[in-house]
């Protein structure tokens, strides 16, 4: 799953992305507010980590825009100052969830996981379908109980696909998913990928709708 | 006292002196105005009895005097008295009433005192008959009438002040209001509220009185502000570093490659040292801020000397020469925390910005009345819209990577300020020049 992190100390910054990397999420760090106009206006996010204060201003600043251009996009918001008033400012600001730093990397990314979920509308931390068990968090699959062994790409093609069952994910959209900006796309990865998947799962759980892309066959 | 009572006593003195100036006055021309009709009604009723005595209508022969029976009158026939005098000194006739004694010795008009009682006169001669007739009136009688228009005028008054002073003292209390409504704003105001007044249609006394309270608010608003924002920055700029540390070393003890491993390993050894630095920058800030230290003699030289030495192991670390220079600048007399804050930051600031392979260059030289530390980099420099704003706490430069601190400059700022000098920013020919201006100072012999 693909975030963008906003945040402009160099050190917390690539510890975010290698950190929530580590966790099964695809981490696209910038530095400044315009930077992160500019990555939300090109790019497609799943969720935002944001801090509050940037060199070139306000976190909430941008949370605010955002919200009144009606993008609904998650937002945790990472702050120093976790006073009553900071939070009530940042979540009345836009934000879905808030995190005083230091932070635990672990409550980050569950944090991240739920906010997620609620986006999706689903209670539940783990995904159904045909039979198979998806874990977010621990990066784990299982079908009819059996443990699925998945690399952390295939991974995170079947979590976007078994999301929204019926759904087609173009290879575009499936790229995004996987890749930050950091690392190079490999051509034809996405279909290594789906065929490996189709190899473990069986030829009919993945479908391929010719010229357009891919959908999670059946319903859950 | 209170501004009302003040204006209250003001006032009614004001009134009571023009009111009794006022009584004096028509004292005065009244009693000038009486005079005259009185004097002229003495000389009237004299030629009058003179002119009866000649027509016979009143006999004067020897014998006991006449009765003379005076022109009716209804206010004045009791006052007025007359005698007729033979020029031998008898008296030949007098009104009932009149005085015994000769009224008048003069022709004319005169005063007379008859029995202690003072007498207005007026003598004629009757040259014909050889009589002189003097018709004559109490002055106690004019003063009376002049003293009853007086008092007519007086007790009207005396009835009217208490009145007028009630008059006063609420027409002040209302003038006051706005001064009130002032106040009662103020006393109303939460001790946190620093918002301007509300500009209401204030009496124009008023307004500068609210203007100054306006501009002192902003200013205390100003200052809190600021303490905040520094409160705000210094728990940002404390806590980031503190978050990325745990971020890498939740890293380093789940990853699984040796590569992550290292590379967070060592970013935290970064992320320590700039902890370790904006600490020490914020003690420096405290220092300068609220520490007294004596101002002692400071050699230019010895301090350049200790400066590069202290910045040595930045400079080769980030593979840039630094060169100082002292020429024969004079003796320094302040307080070396201070200069030392100043030329530090200075100096990290200029070696963080240059180039690899840059040169950082201190001067210090004599200047008209003083001393001048120069600090020139070849780095990129201040952007020029960006001079006022670096010496602000926590700003970084929008061309700077997330590096520094954004206080360096800001303590600079702050030890220059307190050593009575001034910090410039210029272009240097390749890169940044910024220089302190220092008054030389009394210098202990």
């Amino acid at each position: 799953m693909r975030l963008l992190i906003v945040e402009d100390d160099p050190v917390l910054s690539d510890g975010l992305s290698v950190g929530l990397g580590l966790s099964g999420f695809t981490a696209d760090p910038v530095g400044t507010l315009a930077d992160a106009r500019a990555a939300l206006r090109d790019s497609d996010f799943a969720a935002m980590v944001l801090d509050v204060m940037l060199p070139d201003g306000m976190g909430t600043t941008l949370l605010a825009e955002m919200r009144a251009s009606g993008n609904t996009m998650p937002v945790l918001l990472l702050t120093a100052r976790d006073r009553v008033r900071d939070r009530i400012e940042g979540l009345d600001a836009g934000a879905d969830d808030y995190l005083g730093k230091p932070f635990d990397l672990d409550e980050l990314a569950a944090r991240l996981r739920a906010m997620m979920r609620r986006d999706q509308g689903r209670a539940s931390a783990l995904l159904h379908w045909n039979g198979v068990d998806l874990d977010p968090a621990a990066l784990t699959a299982t079908r009819d109980g059996v443990a699925l062994r998945l690399s952390r790409r295939e991974f995170a093609i079947l979590h976007a696909l078994i999301e929204n069952p019926g759904r087609i994910l173009s290879r575009g959209q499936l790229e995004e998913r996987l890749y930050g900006w950091q690392e190079d796309v490999e051509s034809n990865t996405v279909e290594v990928h789906v065929h490996h998947l189709r190899a473990k799962l069986g030829r009919e759980m993945i479908q391929t709708v010719r010229g357009v892309g891919y959908r999670a066959a059946g319903a859950t | 006292m209170s501004i009302r009572l003040r204006l209250f006593l003001i006032l009614t003195l004001a009134t009571s002196a023009i009111w009794l100036s006022a009584a004096l006055w028509i004292n005065g021309s009244t009693r000038a105005q009486v005079e005259r009709v009185l004097d002229a009604r003495l000389a009237e009723a004299a030629n009058m009895v003179s002119s009866l005595i000649s027509d016979q209508r009143i006999a004067v022969a020897g014998g006991p005097p006449a009765t003379i029976s005076m022109p009716a009158d209804p206010d004045y026939s009791r006052q007025l008295s007359c005698q007729i005098w033979s020029l031998r000194g008898d008296l030949v006739g007098a009104s009932s009433g009149a005085p015994g004694a000769q009224l008048a010795v003069e022709e004319g008009f005169s005063t007379t005192m008859i029995d202690g009682v003072p007498w207005r006169v007026y003598a004629v001669h009757n040259d014909a008959l050889g009589v002189r007739v003097m018709v004559g009136d109490r002055m106690q009688v004019r003063d009376r009438l002049v003293s009853g228009v007086v008092a007519g005028l007086l007790w009207p008054l005396a009835v009217i002040f208490p009145a007028l002073a009630v008059l006063i003292w609420i027409s002040v209390g209302r003038g006051l209001a706005p001064l009130a409504q002032l106040e009662a704003a103020l006393r109303a105001r939460n001790p946190d509220d620093l918002q301007p007044l509300p500009d209401t249609r204030d009496p124009r006394e008023i307004r500068p009185v609210r203007r100054a309270l306006n501009s002192l608010f902003g200013r205390l608003d100003q200052v809190r502000r600021t303490e905040r924002d520094f409160t705000a920055f210094a728990a940002h700029e404390l806590k980031t570093p503190l978050a990325g540390l745990r971020m890498q070393a939740q890293i380093a003890q789940r990853a699984t490659d040796p590569a992550t491993r290292d590379r967070a390993l060592a970013a935290i050894a970064t992320s320590v040292d700039r902890s370790d630095r904006m600490v020490r920058q914020l003690l420096d800030l405290a220092a300068i801020d609220h520490e007294a230290t004596p101002a002692e003699n400071l050699d230019p030289a010895t301090l350049l000397a200790e400066i590069a030495q202290g910045a040595d192991m930045q400079a080769v670390g980030a593979r840039v020469h630094l060169l100082t220079r002292a020429e024969d600048a004079p003796v320094l007399h302040a307080p070396r925390v201070l200069i030392q804050s100043a030329l530090r930051n200075l100096v990290e600031n200029a070696i963080q910005h240059s180039p690899c392979g840059g040169t950082v260059t201190v001067t210090a030289s004599t200047r008209s009345g003083g001393l001048r530390f120069t600090v020139t980099d070849q780095g990129q420099g201040i952007a020029p819209e960006d001079h006022a704003r670096v010496t602000e706490r926590f700003w970084r430069g929008t061309r700077t990577s997330a590096q520094g601190s954004g206080l360096g400059l800001s303590i600079t700022a702050a030890a220059v300020t307190r050593m009575g000098g001034s910090l410039h920013f210029g272009q240097a020919r390749k890169g940044q020049s910024i220089w302190i201006d220092l008054p030389s100072g009394p210098s202990a012999p």
